[in-house]
């Protein structure tokens, strides 16, 4: 009897210390369930940040999904605002909800912008056997004919991949909005599922998430938002070089809280600089279909700030925010 | 012979004393996992993942544990459906419409024993599924629009009259519910948010795990306080482990093809394990000549769930690795282990990474053996955990559940949710309506509603496009047949359905 009362009591205080530990060492909040790129931004910074000794002992990624990350900001802002041991993982999602106020009237300024050590870049996949070749091909059949066309994309409507799509045609000179379909999916991958499937015409995401259906021939890229074409994949167009000014990244960096020490604020910046300059995080890089993009300290908050008041601007302008 | 020397590639990969090792620790932390309310596999998994890095183990290592963990919790979360009637994880709830009856005939081991052996077969047979098909298999995903998924789902609630409970207009009352709680959160079509009323928590609507804990447990301790310990149902006595024979070969073909419809549904990106065992479950009543013993302990009723949930456990296995969609909240944590080990799951994966596929492949068959040795002449040792009275179990196992929902999102706002889906639970009970609707309906529900928007996208608001394929006009059609065909051939079954219910 007491032995079984112990066994329980056991497997009770196991799982109890098991959680409780968590907030001894330093923490990675992700603010999104596990699978996500904040979610890889977490585990594979922190991980290289012990294996080559940027910090002394292993990093714990939390994982606290909710709000569109909103509920990790509110938590950080209202809860954690002077603990020194924190990061946070950020993307351009981040910045996008925060210039379209939708972190419930939480600001930028509430927290401090780490830097980023990463993008992803975005672009536009067609299937193989899509009549599209070029960006302009698909760009202007949608103007032509915008209840024909559909995208998919990760975000939900609103979001960065919608906004990509809608910068471009903005480019174009289409600015009526309503008429563009857009389906917001779960991740890239789902999104390309319905592209091959035949059921959008098109996918708006990251280079990332379509790495591996490039190699296997299922999808064809259309274009990349960035300035110059990604290293690893140089066959694929720019969009600037085919007349359509629109550069889409997707940064993956980290903030802290406001109210922690300057001291660790210079700790972690060393720490993520390192991070950005080691060859595993190179290795990871070119896994996942990053390309390099390197704003780390006060400069990467002007960064923010500027990209922000470009999608504040857009967003009003495209309607999507009043 | 190809498929022989890649599976002796990925047994070299697998078979050292390490890897072993871990298969088996994996399993027990999986199986006790899963047993617990409130730790599935999904949040199982991401606890454990800092540990894998913390131990320095590479891919292939962390791999073996993780899968391991992930398949014990599959096998696992029967254990406290059958012993307490509350689920242990999501897909396990199915299992409680039959297992607990059955236990409280004094069958709790033939319980345990039946659904050990039916969640193996499942597993095992889904693992062999994979391996042989994976790459095949991976293009169903292509042919399912947001019109088939939206009849897929319909399907599903077509067919729930009279779950758990004989009256079909509380199912029916208690599925609204459920759809209606899905409702909540951010409206993915327009960015909107709903019912939230501002409040951050609500953003990504309920999370169905602080649901079940809620429902379950929550409200089996209001239940035991109101009655000051003797009504509760916990409390089953645990008889001695044989293996019934007779009720392995009658459910033989109950098994098989729970294994079948849970291993298609599992490989749906999206569907998922809880999904196959409620189809599982559905088919098996619905061909079923005698259905009177259904929701009283009828054996086919436990072997159908538990064969449908492992099997699609490995089925959700396929759109991970070959197209690098998660099928599941456990495939997708367990997707972004691999991202973290540097190996993007997709098309090319099979060909490009072999050791990883072909090491995971060994290891989901060598945990499936090590887990029948577990679930079946050991499930005791394991049983003997829920086994203490209910006075101290109940409160410890709220603990546990309270422990488990804030590690989900370490905020106390679930904690306070999930108290107050006890209370709902407590009213629902004393009304006598079921609960398991109610999850569902949160469960499906936003699938089907989001199905259901995207197709209205595509089309300009067509409803014909509903039925453009032929995919989808097969579940419409099985699914109008589901619904209608219980109504039609009432008057023609032996037995007149008893008109009281079951919930206790």
């Amino acid at each position: 009897m007491t032995n079984k009362i112990f066994k329980t009591l056991l497997t009770g205080a196991f799982f109890t210390i098991g959680s409780a530990s968590v907030s001894l060492s330093a923490e990675c909040i992700a603010p999104a369930n596990p699978g996500g790129g904040w979610d890889f931004t977490c585990r594979s910074i922190t991980k290289i940040m012990y294996d080559i000794g940027a910090v002394d002992s292993p990093v714990q990624v939390t994982n606290m999904a909710g709000g569109g990350g909103g509920l990790a900001y509110a938590h950080v802002v209202n809860e954690r605002n002077s603990d020194s041991e924190l990061i946070v993982a950020a993307s351009s999602a981040t910045a996008t909800r925060l210039a379209q106020n939708a972190y419930s009237g939480m600001t930028y300024d509430q927290v401090r912008f780490l830097g980023a050590i990463g993008a992803d870049p975005g672009v536009i996949v067609v299937a193989a056997d899509s009549p599209h070749k070029t960006l302009n091909d698909l760009l202007d059949a949608v103007i032509a004919n915008p209840s024909q066309h559909a995208f998919a994309g990760g975000s939900a409507a609103g979001g960065f991949d919608h906004l990509k799509v809608l910068m471009a045609l903005g480019k174009k000179g289409f600015t009526d909005i309503s008429k563009v379909k857009y389906i917001g999916v779960d991740g890239d991958a789902d999104a390309i599922t319905q592209t091959v499937g035949g059921f959008t015409s098109a996918m708006t995401g990251d280079i990332s998430g379509v790495v591996g259906f490039i190699k296997s021939g299922d999808v064809r890229v259309l274009a990349s938002f960035t300035d110059e074409r990604i290293p690893g994949f140089e066959n694929i167009p720019t969009a600037k070089e085919q007349g359509v000014d629109v550069v889409a990244v997707n940064w993956r960096g980290l903030y802290t809280p406001k109210g922690a020490s300057e001291e660790s604020y210079k700790n972690w910046t060393e720490a993520l600089r390192k991070v950005g300059d080691s060859a595993e995080w190179a290795a990871a890089m070119k896994a996942n279909g990053l390309a390099p993009f390197n704003k780390v300290g006060p400069n990467f908050q002007d960064y923010v700030v500027g990209v922000m008041a470009e999608i504040q601007a857009l967003s009003k302008e495209l309607g999507v925010m009043k | 012979m190809e498929l022989l020397n890649n599976l002796a590639l990925g047994f070299q990969v697998a078979i050292t004393p390490t890897t072993l090792s871990l298969a088996v620790i994996g399993c027990i932390l999986g199986t006790i996992i899963g047993a617990l309310p409130g730790l599935g596999p999904s949040n199982g998994v991401a606890i454990l993942i800092p540990l894998s890095f913390s131990f320095n183990l590479d891919a292939t290592q962390a791999l073996v544990l993780m899968t391991s963990v992930y398949y014990g919790a599959m096998y696992g979360g029967r254990i406290s459906s059958i012993l307490l009637n509350i689920p242990g994880d999501e897909p396990a709830m199915m299992t409680t419409l039959d297992g607990y009856p059955m236990a409280k005939k004094g069958r709790a081991g033939d319980a345990l024993v039946l659904s050990g052996f039916a969640s193996f077969v499942g597993a095992f047979l889904a693992t062999i599924g994979l391996m042989l098909l994976a790459p095949i298999l991976a293009r169903i995903a292509f042919l399912f629009g947001p019109a088939e998924y939206f009849a897929l789902y319909l399907l599903a609630f077509c067919t729930l009259g009279g779950i758990g409970s004989q009256n079909q207009a509380k199912a029916a009352v208690s599925v609204c519910l459920g759809l209606g709680l899905a409702m909540i959160g951010v409206d993915n079509s327009t960015g909107m948010t709903r019912f939230t009323g501002g409040n951050l928590h609500l953003f990504d609507g309920i999370d169905f795990l602080v649901a079940i804990v809620g429902l379950f447990a929550v409200t089996e301790v209001f239940v035991f306080i109101e009655s000051h310990g003797k009504d509760s149902t916990i409390g089953v006595k645990l008889t001695k482990i044989t293996i019934p024979i007779k009720d392995i070969i009658f459910t033989r073909w109950t098994i098989l093809r729970g294994t079948l419809v849970g291993f298609v549904a599992g490989l749906l990106p999206g569907a998922g394990a809880s999904l196959g065992s409620f189809l599982a479950y559905m088919s098996e009543k619905a061909l079923a000549k005698d259905k009177s013993l259904f929701g009283k302990g009828d054996p086919r009723g436990i072997a159908a769930p538990e064969a449908g949930n492992n099997a699609a456990a490995g089925g959700a296995l396929v759109p991970m690795l070959t197209l690098g969609v998660p099928g599941s909240g456990t495939t997708a944590v367990l997707l972004a282990l691999l991202m973290t080990l540097n190996i993007t799951p997709g098309p090319l994966l099979f060909t490009e990474r072999p050791e990883v596929v072909w090491g995971l492949i060994a290891t989901l068959l060598i945990a499936n053996f090590v887990l029948l040795i577990l679930n079946v002449p050991l499930v005791k040792i394991f049983a003997k955990i829920l086994q203490v009275p209910a006075s101290i179990l109940l409160p410890g196992v709220t603990m546990i559940s309270f422990v488990g929902i804030f590690s989900l999102s370490g905020s106390h706002f679930d904690l306070l949710l999930m108290i107050g889906f006890g209370v709902l639970g407590f009213v629902l009970r004393k009304l006598e309506i079921p609960v398991v609707p109610v999850i569902l309906g949160i469960l499906l529900g936003e699938h089907m509603e989001v199905s259901l928007r995207r197709a209205m996208v595509l089309s300009d608001g067509d409803w014909t496009y509903l039925f453009s394929s032929n995919i989808s006009i097969g579940l419409w059609a099985a699914a109008v047949i589901g619904f209608l065909a219980p109504i039609f051939l009432r008057p023609y079954l032996k037995k007149p359905v008893a008109h009281k219910t079951d919930i206790k």
